[in-house]
């Protein structure tokens, strides 16, 4: 029984006690971020919790009435800006990351663009304000509509839908495209059949979790030109746009106005409400803060339902 | 023949006066975009009465944006005309820069007061000592290099307590306002101070603060009261004067008070949407400017009317001419002549 060469002492107590501080640590911090978001949730929730009601989520802002003031256009806003940003982003950020993972030879060139786009991540959003402002409102000709701000919000996320669907192309087993070649697929029916289908989740948690930043952003939004007062939504009522023009008519003119009206979302309006000088108008900001806190877990919600729903459809 | 000519110019001339009263009645339903921005000073005035218009113009669309009065008329000269704003508030009158940007871009434009307004100097109100400052101290703090750091360095008697500035930041008209009203020279002023475009952020940080002066829009002194003291100003007559709507209105709190004011392009005076939204703005501009909600002081009812008809009469310009002396009234810019 000698003792093994290095000295060598097995200290079985001591290493478990080190891990166990190790393993309490670890909870203790992670403990720290729960703790932070439960506490910001009740904050959110004792100031803002009163001002949510049905006339909350239905009427438009008001200044003078602030106890009938509400978020209704504000959320028109943001779902309009959700509706665009996933149109234009998802299918740049999915096809480039398609063509980088899977076409794209290894050389300088892809491995340049690979960087860039790592970078772009990294930017901060009031720079694709900027650039929004340059391309889509004065370039493009949008002007300070809810479609520029789609757009410069689809700026925003391409680059991580780019990596997000990068890392989950690259994580489909290899055995999967060999075998769908093998059989004589081609190559776009490999990706189109299994590949895609593989990575779904991981794409759509990518896309999920870059949204949600996406939405919560105001200074993007203000620097294209977004209003802090506007009492109907882009394009105004559908419905009664319908109603007096017919059903293609009346959606036609509606989409065309939509697309030109000023525009405010939920972050704009929170800003504005928590710059104004009176405490009711706080209360309001924070109530609007819940409403973006339930836009946003249903969006999540949402991504984890249709990622359920594909798991059990591939295998069954 | 003649009694016929006479009366078909009797008709001509009904006919002629139709559309004025239509004017008169305003109840045509209009429809249209109206883009109003600029001074968050002045923000609240146009935000009141988009809500009220729209009661009377369900369907014209009126935006409010709050890009500060130089971000507004940044809006307002667009060199794209699609987007240019149509109205734009300013909490100070326009720069000759602004001015040279009219001139590049073409965009003629109507200048109104609207209101009243007053910079609040405030400390915190644990802070016995200072009840007033003059206008001479104000700038010995505020000016460039200014090298006071200690309470006891202002005014013999203080205590020796460090000074914490709190003002609003480059883009404020209020800052504008303040350093030309105090240091002599628009946007001269120390930079080792809390600077924020937020006054929520200015009432907090004094607060907060024993040692804190802070200056920033009136409107944001009366809903914390109670977390702050208000300073007195002595414009060198050795009489503070703290600002109130009495003050502010009748000009003795100087040079503090200031007027606010909109400047409408004179291409958007055109459409019928933005005609009635100012003239509407006008007619009820007194019940508009001192709500409870928006709480600035109303000019007395004899500048509505001389603004009215700068409006309809679309006198163009500023009646702040760069090398005009700064000392003149509003009245005497305006040509308004006020009762006693």
């Amino acid at each position: 029984m000698n003792a093994p060469p290095g000295g060598y002492r097995p200290a079985i107590g001591r290493r478990r006690i080190v891990g166990r501080l190790g393993l309490s640590a670890f909870v203790a911090l992670s403990l720290v971020a729960l703790v932070a978001l439960g506490a910001l949730i009740v904050q959110v929730v004792q100031q803002g919790g009163g001002v949510i009601s049905r006339t909350f989520l239905s009427n438009p802002p008001s200044i003078l009435e602030p106890e009938t003031a509400g978020v209704y256009v504000a959320i028109i806003g943001t779902l309009w800006l959700i509706v665009l940003t996933v149109l234009a982003a998802v299918p740049l950020g999915v096809g480039a990351a398609v063509w980088l993972e899977e076409y794209a030879p290894r050389n300088r060139l892809t491995r340049f663009i690979h960087l860039n786009i790592s970078n772009l991540a990294g930017v901060p959003s009031i720079v694709y304000g900027l650039l929004g402002l340059a391309i889509f409102v004065r370039s493009l000709q949008m002007g300070r509509s809810v479609l520029a701000g789609g757009f410069t919000l689809a700026l925003l996320v391409v680059p991580v839908i780019i990596i997000a669907t990068r890392e989950a192309l690259a994580a489909v087993p290899p055995s999967i495209r060999h075998a769908s070649l093998a059989l004589g697929a081609t190559r776009w029916q490999t990706i189109r059949h299994h590949v895609l289908p593989a990575a779904l989740p991981g794409i759509l948690t990518g896309v999920i979790l870059s949204l949600s930043r996406a939405i919560g952003e105001a200074a993007p939004l203000i620097l294209i030109g977004a209003v802090s007062y506007v009492a109907a939504p882009p394009g105004g009522s559908l419905i009664e746009t319908v109603g007096e023009r017919g059903a293609i008519d009346g959606a036609w003119l509606w989409l065309r106005a939509a697309m030109n009206d000023g525009f405010t979302a939920l972050p704009v309006q929170i800003y504005g409400w928590i710059g104004e000088p009176d405490e009711i108008f706080h209360a309001l900001a924070a109530g609007g803060i819940l409403v973006l806190l339930v836009v946003l877990f249903s969006m999540n919600a949402l991504a984890i339902g249709i990622r359920a729903w594909q798991q059990r459809h591939r295998h069954s | 023949m003649s009694s016929s000519g006479g009366l078909r110019r009797f008709w001509i001339a009904a006919i002629g006066l139709l559309p004025l009263a239509g004017v008169a009645m305003a109840k045509e339903p209009l429809s249209g975009k109206v883009a109003v921005d600029g001074s968050s000073t002045v923000a609240p005035i146009m935000k009141a009465t988009a809500e009220l218009f729209r009661a009377e113009q369900p369907r014209v669309t009126v935006t409010v944006g709050v890009s500060g009065t130089g971000g507004g008329f940044k809006k307002f000269f667009e060199a794209t005309p699609e987007l240019r704003t149509d109205i734009t508030g300013a909490s100070r009158p326009i720069k000759p820069t602004e001015l040279s940007k009219s001139a590049e871009t073409g965009v003629r434009f109507i200048e109104l007061p609207i209101a009243f307004d007053g910079i609040a100097v405030v400390v915190n109100p644990k802070n016995t000592f200072c009840d007033s400052l003059t206008v001479a101290e104000l700038r010995a703090i505020w000016a460039p290099g200014s090298t006071i750091q200690n309470w006891k360095d202002i005014r013999p008697g203080f205590p020796d307590m460090p000074l914490k500035l709190y003002g609003p930041g480059h883009d404020s008209g209020t800052f504008d306002y303040f350093t030309e009203a105090i240091v002599g020279t628009e946007r001269h002023s120390r930079n080792d101070f809390t600077a924020n475009e937020d006054d929520n952020v200015l009432v907090r940080g004094v607060e907060g603060d024993m040692g804190a002066l802070g200056y920033f829009g009136f409107a944001y002194y009366h809903p914390n009261a109670a977390k702050l003291k208000l300073l007195g100003i002595d414009a060198g007559d050795g009489k503070p004067v703290k600002p109130c709507h009495e003050t502010i209105g009748d000009g003795s709190y100087r040079p503090l008070g200031r007027p606010l004011f909109i400047y409408v392009s004179a291409d958007a005076a055109q459409r019928p949407a933005v005609k009635a939204l100012v003239e509407f703005l006008y007619a009820n501009a007194k019940k508009i400017v001192e709500h409870r909600r928006v709480n600035y002081v109303a000019l007395p009812d004899e500048f509505y009317k001389v603004a009215l008809q700068r409006f309809r009469e679309q006198v163009l310009g500023t009646v702040y001419a760069p090398d005009a002396p700064r000392t003149s009234t509003l009245a005497e810019l305006y040509g308004v002549t006020q009762r006693k």
